[in-house]
């Protein structure tokens, strides 16, 4: 790791300043002993947006220094931690298997970054985790985002849901049902989301909650009504809401139209991290990044589009409480 | 509803093993290992792994037929109502069509994950060839998600997520003629997600001299339709419920497309039966029933077959009872009422109203137990009774 890029606490808080929806300030003990969903903290969830603006040394690559640098911000502040290894024992424990969610749908031009996995990996391994998965739904998927399918061994495997297939039994929550993957049921204790920040053609837009579409057999039945409420539906199986721990946004590239697909011609760069513990929320201020820039570009809004991500807001409710899509609620640290 | 597709007793499973050297030349071309696994001649459906989709998809992966195309390498289907808009690397709702760079695909052709030579009484075809057989086939996924659906394990899953074998429309219009089938049927899971391979079948066994029936939920878009109906000899439309909350809560689905299928296939003169699976409290008022049979009487005719059907807990629809069966006689009164002239109960075995009665003289000239016919009273599509015509494809 270069020292030179590893922030203190004292940095992070002096960066940290502006709260962009909300106002209280952040307690101690966001991550503290809980491995529950979501970072409830006070009645807030905390999010945290960590950026740099000389991550890109060219247009197509990021600089994996400056870019693991911004995951120990990230990670740190989120988790009020002096050391990202601390942050990270916070989430994960030794001796467990973590997996870690990738999205690769939409191939190298706009998948899961490698570096940002890498990066990950160097920091879990330093946190005492010997054994992690990166996986999606399919090995041609992983395979197509550049990432090297590696299903056995120890250490760190990677694979996609057709190498251990899914659970014989459904899982059921409201107007889904759905068989599991595997890897999320029997080869992981604990996973970190890894989605990307884009629009998507039909659900509005695709972040956190929908990318654990890819640990469900039957995605495509789940699309119609823009995702609502079957995103936050598949959310609510068991495995998910049990295992992921962490939602850690990859928006350095980021992509406001023509989603889930990769359009170069509509991505931008972002050139940060979004992480948080609570899905909605990172859902939430992912989709108004996203408005934001389609307004910036003269494009209409999703709302106006009618494919307004409306499952947000269903996945916050009374029903699901996946998490909080209140700004109020919502403790943003920039960092 | 569509008859499960594990085997019964009065099933048989077909090997699609074959020529040896045909099959040869397949596994060296697929790598496909659940083959080997499925080389016995079961063809269980269950869920497993058939290698990865860039070997196996070959053989099964064929342009689809109904499709426009988008700009930005997007596409809408053009195959059944939903109209799907898929992106590229991404698949319709069916799960079994998927677009690759702007071109829309068919993964299911020649990939059947079950076959079973059955009683054409079990899908059920009441007045088709009576006592004959059906070889019947389906591939993987499905155009609608019913909550009672009783073959989910392979109508809602992905064709790489079961196990599948090679069967191409030679092999199995040969395998039918092998095994004295009458018919070739497209059922189990839905016959329309799998298209191109039915429409390539149906001649294959006309000219071994069998027909083919299609067994489903009707959720089709008229071109197609049309289309099939020069190509197949009978259908029977699986209508889940005469309101479109059921369709919309229970089936995911539309209610009007269904009913203008089943017009259509009355125009084009298509053999037609439907089933209505009676699921309790969802679809059971007498309201309902009388509104159904109005409609099959004043829009179809008095001729059309009607099969009520006992449902039993399945799938997501767990929490229910199965049928009373004062319900299904109820609404087969009520049908009967309505001047239909072929009302009956499906899955009741032993009922009188398995049986086809004359709609003049009121005999039996058709008599069934279960799946199995134990008499057939009509000559040249007549009762032998009183020589009222009975509607059907009866045979020579």
């Amino acid at each position: 790791m270069n020292q030179k890029l590893r922030p203190s606490r004292r940095d992070v808080l002096r960066l940290a300043g502006t709260l962009l929806v909300g106002g209280a300030g952040a307690g101690k003990s966001l991550c503290r002993d809980t491995l529950a969903g979501s970072s409830a903290l006070g009645g807030k969830s905390r999010l945290v947006i960590s950026r740099d603006g000389k991550l890109r040394p060219s247009k197509a690559s990021v600089d994996s220094t400056r870019l693991l640098n911004v995951l120990d911000r990230a990670m740190q502040a989120l988790c009020d931690c002096d050391s990202p290894l601390e942050a990270w024992r916070k989430v994960v424990r030794p001796g467990e298997t973590v997996g870690l969610k990738v999205n690769c749908l939409a191939g190298k031009g706009n998948a899961t970054r490698a570096e940002l996995v890498d990066a990950i990996c160097e920091r879990l391994q330093q946190a005492g985790i010997k054994d992690i998965i990166i996986w999606d739904r399919l090995n041609a998927d992983l395979e197509s985002a550049r990432f090297r399918v590696v299903e056995r061994g120890s250490g760190i495997r990677c694979f996609g849901n057709d190498a251990l297939g899914y659970e014989s039994e459904l899982a059921t929550f409201g107007s889904v049902g759905s068989l599991m993957s595997r890897t999320l049921t029997q080869a992981c204790d604990a996973v970190i989301n890894l989605p990307v920040l884009k629009d998507h053609g039909i659900a509005g837009v695709t972040i956190a909650l929908k990318s654990m579409f890819g640990a469900i057999h039957n995605p495509n039945k789940y699309h119609l009504n823009v995702g609502d409420p079957y995103v936050a539906d598949v959310f609510m199986l068991p495995p998910i809401r049990q295992k992921v721990r962490l939602h850690l946004c990859d928006a350095t590239t980021a992509q406001y139209e023509g989603g889930p697909s990769y359009m170069p011609q509509w991505t931008w760069p972002y050139n940060g991290l979004l992480v948080s513990r609570d899905p909605v929320a990172l859902d939430y201020l992912g989709w108004r990044i996203i408005e934001k820039k389609r307004a910036e570009m003269g494009m209409k809004s999703l709302e106006d589009l009618k494919r307004e991500p409306t499952y947000i807001a269903t996945a916050a409710d009374s029903k699901h409480r996946l998490g909080t899509n209140d700004p109020n609620r919502i403790e943003v640290v920039e960092v | 509803m569509k008859s499960k597709a594990s085997p019964a007793s009065s099933s048989a499973s077909p090997d699609f093993g074959g020529d040896p050297l045909d099959r040869r030349a397949f596994l060296k071309a697929a790598a496909l290992p659940c083959l080997a696994a499925c080389a016995g001649g079961m063809l269980a459906p269950g869920l497993a792994l058939a290698g990865s989709p860039a070997e196996s998809d070959a053989p099964f992966t064929v342009e689809a037929s109904y499709y426009e195309k988008l700009p930005y390498k997007k596409i809408k289907c053009k195959l059944c109502p939903r109209e799907c808009v898929i992106d590229d690397r991404e698949r319709g709702y069916c799960g079994v069509r998927e677009n690759r760079g702007g071109t829309y695909y068919t993964l299911v052709h020649s990939r059947v994950v079950a076959a079973h030579v059955d009683p054409v009484e079990k899908k059920p075809l009441f007045h088709f060839l009576p006592g004959t057989l059906a070889f019947s086939i389906a591939t993987a996924g499905c155009n609608v998600n019913c909550k009672m659906c009783q073959n989910w394990d392979i109508s809602q899953v992905r064709p790489e997520q079961v196990r599948s074998t090679y069967a191409p429309p030679q092999k199995v219009a040969a395998q039918a003629k092998q095994y004295q089938c009458a018919s070739i049927a497209y059922t189990y899971s839905e016959p329309v997600i799998f298209y191109e391979y039915m429409m390539d079948t149906a001649p294959a066994g006309h000219e071994q001299g069998v027909k083919s029936v299609v067994i489903t939920g009707g959720y089709i878009k008229q071109e197609p339709l049309k289309k099939l109906c020069a190509a197949v000899d009978a259908v029977k439309v699986d209508l889940k419920a005469f309101s479109q909350k059921f369709y919309e809560e229970v089936v995911n689905a539309n209610l009007k497309p269904v009913l203008d299928t089943l017009v259509t296939l009355r125009q084009q003169g298509m053999w037609t039966e439907i089933v209505y699976l009676v699921v309790p409290t969802l679809n059971d008022s007498d309201a309902e029933f009388k509104a159904l049979a109005r409609w099959v009487r004043s829009d179809l005719g008095l001729d059309v077959p009607l099969h009520f059907s006992r449902f039993h807990p399945e799938y997501l629809l767990k929490n229910l009872p199965p049928t009373p069966l004062e319900t299904l006689e109820r609404a087969k009164a009520i049908a009967d009422a309505e001047g239909l002239h072929y009302v009956y109960l499906g899955n009741v075995p032993g009922h009188p109203a398995e049986s086809t009665y004359c709609p003049k003289c009121r005999r039996a000239v058709v008599e069934r137990v279960g799946y199995t016919v134990s008499s057939v009273r009509i000559r040249k599509g007549k009762c032998q009774y009183c020589q009222q015509p009975i509607a059907g494809v009866w045979g020579s």
